[in-house]
């Protein structure tokens, strides 16, 4: 009887230990899928403003242009990182 | 050449009049987006769907805000801009969700799908209305604004 009542307590331990290394493998992915998510963007906007304060320092009449450009560029690129924010919060808390 | 730390920018931004007509066109297509939300998710989906709504357009606000009072600084303070703005912002929609998860009202699924399509959606349409010209570097002109000689 003792024998089954300590199988029955790891079991129950063995259950409670694979439930909380799910929870922490599924933090540490959504983790990891914002943190990369992230990563893409920043150099994407990163460049493309670099570029574009170049092009209207060099040719300040072309300014509004380019800035229109590189608005909607920013806002395109950004939404690489929303869409990896949208799977964080979808791994980590639904 | 001029250089990015001394040359500034003044006169319209183009930025401030995209976020205008996005925003107007928001405005139209958002109860049909809350009402399809909502016939799916109920009352929270609706609720939810709305408050993503109002994160993106804040958010685009925030982003056309910074570039317009930067660029009058410098060209080099509207790049510093842009790349923390872009941080930033993502830390406030970040923020923003944190706070409402628990919420009786929020559905997280209807939440951050309509980030996305919202946010896509409005820079599609606006697209066919931008005019990246030096004589119209916003918005094309409507017809009776401009004709041709």
């Amino acid at each position: 009887m003792s024998t089954l009542s300590t199988l029955g307590i790891i079991a129950q331990e063995t259950a409670q230990n694979a439930a909380d290394v799910k929870a922490a493998a599924a933090a540490q992915s959504a983790g990891y899928a914002y943190g990369l998510a992230a990563i893409g963007p920043g150099i994407g906007i990163g460049y493309l403003v670099g570029q574009s304060v170049q092009a209207m320092a060099r040719q300040p009449e072309a300014a509004g242009m380019v800035r229109t450009t590189m608005f909607l560029g920013i806002a395109f690129t950004e939404a690489l990182a929303l869409i990896g924010f949208v799977v964080f919060i979808l791994l980590k808390f639904v | 050449m001029t250089d990015a730390l001394t040359t500034t920018l003044h006169g319209p931004a183009p930025e401030g009049q995209l976020v205008r007509d996005m925003l107007r066109r928001a405005a139209w297509a958002a109860p049909a987006l809350i009402a399809v939300f909502g016939l799916i998710w109920g009352v929270p989906g609706a609720l939810s769907t709305s408050y993503a709504i109002g994160l993106v357009c804040v958010n685009f606000v925030l982003a056309a805000t910074a570039m317009t009072y930067s660029a009058r600084v410098s060209v080099a303070m509207m790049g510093v801009a842009a790349m923390f703005g872009f941080l930033i912002r993502l830390a406030i929609i970040f923020a923003a969700v944190l706070l409402v998860r628990d919420a009786w009202w929020v559905e997280l699924v209807p939440l951050g799908v309509t980030i996305i399509v919202t946010h896509l959606g409005l820079l599609f349409w606006e697209m066919k209305y931008v005019s990246a010209s030096l004589a119209f570097p916003g918005l094309k002109p409507k017809t009776q604004e401009y004709t041709p000689t």
